[in-house]
């Protein structure tokens, strides 16, 4: 991408603001700073924007596909020249306070240059084969691609362990605009900018931390986040829900709060789970009109305006609604099912359900727990979550807490006043 | 300045190899008289960039028709400080979208056809494109209107003021605060915080200190807006200050009107009125306030207390939402009668679901950990006891058996109406409104449309909820707070915020003359050929966003900068005299005629696409970049939204010998997806007439059809074509084609 990359000492550069991340939050928060009038950077680690919402099949409570809102808000990058994007971008390092901050930042290397036309030659010659990290591993993606239908920028990205092969260097030939670049390196680069936006999100809970629900164990046993990939017509099974042996789904069980409201795993709520998996139950009840489905649920959270999805969920007369935390999951060996055993809450009776298909409604972890800002002075809360300070770096969306789509936009536009404040401040 | 158009053909990725450039190059120069016309083996290559910037200088050229790939790439790559530019998307839909040409013959002609007209309908436009002058009005203000003095209100003020911008707040009370000021605690906003798990002051002292004492704000208390007049940037508001009116120019307002509580008399069914010690949330708050936690009937301690969830919330007969932060409220409260009880405390919380999102459930635990009991149930009898105090019947669904207990107070967690008038969503007008009614209102607003603002559902306005949850139907007019979604202070402090910046951002673009979301930063607006008008109001009644009003001869009166540049206006004039410099009903009806369609004897049909630029069109994109094959015999023209699809358009398309016209656009109804709100679902309603036209013309109606889709159905998009060129293939041979 031939963008105009604010490296600053002039004054301009002052007023710059760096987003971290390029997810929906991210996204909102550079745009929406940008439509004020101020100089964004929005930097991403992966190659293309979107985040977890390009993963997602349909946004509750809608059911619409949340790339109508991605590519009206990848229109306002392009139409922006406020905007620069910078992919596969790292911040490694931040000094200095509000208003002027120094920003080392890594760029690691796409071995395609910004020839690349997205033709595709170089995927059509490639035979190696990645996990693909899009699809949670549910399937392979040529070593060299564009990732998913809204990559944006649709430029392609060549796995760095593939680039050290031989077979890369072969692409170099395959390519007619002379893109690929197998050799090329990691870039380190400093801005001086005045405010940030942590917007860096979030990861679905490793499930297999949690034993007794047997995942990666017991077949058959996936998670939410899975699902939406499954069940989206460009991901891994073309959109169907499959079992792994392909065998027909009759029977499909949602476990709610997999790992969260747990001391053992994530205390908090994920707060979008419940939501998330009465979604999942149109998913289901789209591709399999006779399947009984069952959630099991601690309290159901449908907050304020929710409520009315809940309700048009509930008026599937083939949900079960069980108010239960699952003691754990059994296989059925022959049947290749998985068992759910517990205790109804509400009848005192005891379960041992067998299930075609089991979903754990799995939480949010917060990217910032494991990375956290590279600055020194920040707080965080018990669970590694930023706290919202007033300073001139702020959190927004799932780095801040576990947030819906709505919410994460409206915090990460209120963190866009905050940022143009700090700007404000540092111009006196 | 003279247009002065260059035309700039790409030959790479596979365009040379499937069309013949020679005489596409040829269409533009001889055929479409552009004699400006160059080819580049890779355009959006430096050197290509480098060619274009060249003419630039050598040639005046201030025009630009890149015939390359889709505009959805290389939007950086080919701006060259204009929006005098038009790209041709002839990578996407005549190369990729197409079979492979070097092994089918005929394939490789039906694209060459495709690419010649693409290219025609881009010589057409830039031809017909005006650079759009922007609007500007000296009187233009970047002043900030807070409505609502309250948590919100002041957050959005301060938060303004602080970005250096000018604040009138008004305020109905004679002080500040709204009713954060007269609660006792709030909940944490993140009790996972180290040292924050506990109940906290409000600091609505200190915020209603730093708001009247803040150089930008202008405060008026004791206050009301009387009346709304003008538009974004040019709001000239009436205050009414205690019967003293002042008139305050306004670039954009913030609506911070908060909640009111839902009437507990409607809630007999869980006691109240039963005795005097059955009390709202909000009493009970005072009481806690006040340090004095007793019985109203006796004025005793109250140190059993019960709280009953959900009361008038989630109920069908009542409010149908959830109010958001009725648990936590109760747990707060719960812990105020703990804290002034200790060991003597009794507290139960009597729920239906208990909902403490996010962190909130580490306070949830801590009301546990305090000895808070929650019993998940329904209230079956609530009575007075003689004694004082009321005995409460529970049936308890985790004990499953009815439970008695006596509390010296029952608490109904009542639930949160949004305390601001709105219209309904499907009505466009609230002109009948009474003086006295109209006075009521809280903006006020003299739009034709209606005093108040749109609401989507349960009278909350707004119309994106999820992805853009600030926009409402009134461009420069946010809300923020309970008012716009039930939530509670924590929540109110940032939704104020970001209602701050909308509205900044509001006023930052009005200055530049440009569009505010979707079409951020789009300096074109529409024009009115006023002596054309037959004064029919369809303009004025089906802008989505109320931006014209009317004059008492029912002439429209367009308020540019409430505009969002959807273009509805231009699609509903039938007289034609509502046009944008770079779009209008000529332009797109010009492109539509300079098809060339050729003779019935060829057999091959023509097919219109009017597809809507933010979703339809960017599926075919997609579908082009994934090698699925586009029917050859489409052509599409993207619009700004189907509202602006005006019906003269399917006469043109099918005096010109089109056989079909197609229009692909957003799911309307329930749900809507239309970035404009109402552009597809007019889009509908207007065709709905369109039979009759067509049958004046003896064609079929089928020949014309609207389908709703959205912008992942890439894969259904290439059968869907296929079979409409084949039903109206099937129709039989279009009486106006060319000879």
């Amino acid at each position: 991408m031939a963008r105009r990359c604010v490296m600053a000492d002039g004054q301009a550069a002052s007023q710059t603001i760096l987003v971290v991340g390029g997810g929906m939050s991210g996204l909102t928060a550079a745009v929406e700073a940008a439509e004020v009038g101020r100089d964004v950077i929005l930097v991403e680690k992966r190659p293309y924007l979107g985040g977890r919402v390009a993963q997602l099949n349909k946004y509750f409570p809608k059911l619409c596909t949340p790339a109508c809102g991605l590519e009206i808000n990848y229109q306002r990058v392009r139409n922006n020249p406020r905007i620069t994007v910078l992919t596969l971008t790292e911040v490694q390092e931040i000094q200095g306070s509000e208003g002027d901050y120094t920003v080392r930042l890594r760029e690691n290397p796409r071995f395609v240059n910004e020839k690349c036309t997205a033709c595709g030659e170089c995927a059509k010659a490639c035979d190696a084969e990645v996990d693909d990290e899009f699809n949670f591993g549910l399937s392979k993606v040529k070593a060299v691609g564009n990732g998913h239908n809204m990559a944006y920028p649709n430029r392609y990205a060549m796995s760095p362990e593939f680039a050290k092969t031989p077979e890369a260097e072969k692409l170099v030939a395959v390519c007619p605009v002379g893109a690929i670049e197998p050799k090329m390196e990691a870039k380190e680069s400093t801005l001086h900018i005045s405010s940030i936006i942590w917007a860096t999100g979030w990861t679905p809970y490793d499930a297999s931390k949690i034993r007794p629900y047997g995942y990666g164990r017991i077949p058959n046993v996936t998670t939410n986040m899975r699902i939406e990939r499954m069940a989206n017509k460009f991901g891994p099974s073309g959109g169907k829900i499959v079992r792994d042996d392909g065998k027909e789904i009759k029977n499909v069980a949602f476990i709610q709060c997999a790992g969260s409201r747990d001391h053992n795993y994530l205390p908090f709520c994920s707060r979008i789970c419940c939501l998330a998996s009465m979604k999942q139950t149109t998913y289901v009840r789209e591709q399999f009109p006779d399947a009984k489905i069952t959630i099991y649920y601690i309290d159901l959270r449908a907050m304020d305006r929710y409520e009315a999805f809940q309700k048009k969920i509930e008026a599937d007369q083939g949900i079960r609604w069980i108010k239960s935390k699952p003691a754990r999951i059994d296989a059925d060996l022959e049947s290749r099912s998985p068992i759910v055993i517990g205790e109804d809450t509400l009848t005192g009776v005891r379960y041992a359900d067998k299930y075609d298909l089991v979903v754990l409604a799995t939480g949010m972890e917060p990217n910032i727990a494991a990375s956290p800002v590279p600055a020194s002075g920040m707080t965080y809360d018990a669970y590694g979550f930023l706290a919202n300070a007033t300073t001139g770096i702020v959190g927004t969306g799932c780095a801040t807490g576990p947030q819906d789509v709505s919410g994460s936009v409206q915090a990460s536009t209120a963190a866009a006043l905050k940022a143009i404040q700090s700007a404000a401040k540092a111009r006196g | 300045m003279e247009k002065k158009i260059g035309c700039y053909i790409c030959t790479g990725c596979g365009i040379n190899e499937a069309l013949n450039v020679k005489t596409l190059t040829a269409t533009v120069a001889k055929e479409q008289k552009i004699p400006l016309v160059k080819n580049h083996a890779m355009l959006c290559s430096p050197e290509g960039v480098e060619m274009i910037r060249n003419d630039m200088t050598s040639e005046g050229v201030n025009t630009f028709l890149i015939a390359a790939c889709s505009p959805r790439v290389h939007v950086e790559t080919f701006r060259f400080g204009t929006p005098m530019i038009e790209r041709v998307n002839l990578r996407e839909f005549a190369v990729w979208g197409q079979p492979d040409a070097a092994t089918d013959k005929d394939a490789k002609e039906d694209a060459q056809a495709l690419g010649e007209d693409l290219l025609r309908f881009g010589c057409i436009r830039v031809k017909k494109m005006n650079n759009p002058e922007p609007f500007e009005d000296p009187g233009l203000s970047k002043t900030i209107l807070v409505v609502g003095g309250g948590y919100s209100g002041m957050t959005a003020a301060k938060g303004a003021a602080d970005a250096g911008y000018d604040v009138v707040l008004v305020e109905k009370a004679v002080e500040l605060g709204g009713k954060v000021a007269k609660m006792h605690r709030l909940t944490p906003a993140n009790p996972s915080l180290p040292g924050k798990d506990g109940l906290q002051e409000t600091g609505a002292k200190a915020l209603c200190l730093a708001v009247e004492t803040h150089p930008r704000i202008k405060l008026y208390k004791n206050a009301r807006v009387k009346q709304t007049v003008g538009a974004p940037g040019l709001f000239d508001v009436t205050i009414d200050q205690a019967g003293s009116d002042t008139v305050e120019r306004i670039g954009s307002i913030v609506v911070a009107t908060g909640y009111n509580l839902y009437d507990p008399n409607k809630l007999g069914h869980l006691g109240y009125g039963a005795s005097p010690d059955v009390i709202t949330a909000w009493d009970f708050e005072q009481m806690a306030r006040e340090g004095r936690i007793v019985r109203k009937s006796d004025g005793l301690p109250a140190k059993r207390v019960a709280f009953v969830q959900c009361a008038g919330s989630r109920d069908k007969n009542h409010l149908e939402y959830c109010s958001s932060t009725c648990c936590t409220v109760s747990m707060k409260q719960a812990l105020y009668v703990i804290d002034q009880y200790k060991n003597e405390a009794s507290t139960c919380v009597i729920y239906q679901e208990i909902r403490t999102p996010g962190q909130l459930e580490d306070f949830y635990r801590k009301a546990q950990n305090e000895g808070v009991v929650f019993v998940k149930g329904d209230v079956k009898q609530v009575a007075a006891n003689s004694g004082g105090g009321v005995k409460v019947q529970v049936a308890d669904k985790l004990l499953r058996g009815d439970e008695s207990m006596e509390v010296d107070l029952l608490v109904l967690a009542t639930g949160m109406t949004p305390n601001i008038d709105t219209t309904d969503p499907n009505v466009s007008s609230n002109l009948n409104l009474s003086d006295e009614e109209r006075a009521k209102t809280v903006l006020n607003l003299d739009y034709r449309q209606g005093a108040s603002l749109p609401s989507l559902k349960w009278g909350f306005p707004d119309s994106h909820y999820i992805c853009f949850p600030y926009e409402t139907r009134r461009t420069g007019i946010y809300v923020a707070g309970p008012a716009r979604r039930p939530m509670g202070a924590a929540s109110s402090a940032t939704d104020a915020m970001g209602a701050a910046l909308k509205a900044i951002q509001a006023v930052e673009s009005i200055s530049r003359g440009a569009a505010v979301h979707p079409r951020a930063g789009d300096l074109s607006y529409p024009s009115f050929r006023k002596e054309g008008c037959t004064q029919c109001k369809r303009c004025t009644e089906e802008c989505p966003f109320g931006a014209i009003n009317e004059d008492d001869k029912g002439n429209p009166q367009f308020n540019p900068t409430r505009c969002r540049r959807c273009g509805t206006c231009m699609g509903a004039c039938p007289q034609k005299i509502i046009s944008f410099a770079n779009y209008s009903v000529d332009m797109i009806g010009a492109m539509i005629k300079g098809c060339e369609v050729p003779p019935a004897e060829d057999e091959k049909p023509r097919i219109l696409v009017l597809a809507c630029e933010n979703d339809a069109y960017p599926a075919l994109d997609m579908a082009g970049i994934n090698r699925q094959k586009l029917n050859p015999y489409i052509r599409v023209i993207p619009v700004r939204c189907l509202g602006s699809v005006n019906l003269v358009w399917i006469a043109d398309a099918m005096s010109t010998g089109y056989d079909g016209v197609m229009l692909l656009g957003c799911r309307h109804g329930d749900d809507y997806q239309c970035h404009f709100v109402r552009g597809s679902a007019l889009a509908e309603i207007r065709l709905s007439k369109v039979a009759e036209t067509l049958s004046r013309l003896q064609l079929d109606s089928a020949r014309v059809r609207l389908t709703e889709i959205n912008i992942m159905d890439v894969d259904r998009l290439p059968g869907l074509l296929d079979d409409f060129v084949k039903e109206v293939t099937a129709l039989g041979e279009q009486p106006y084609k060319p000879f």
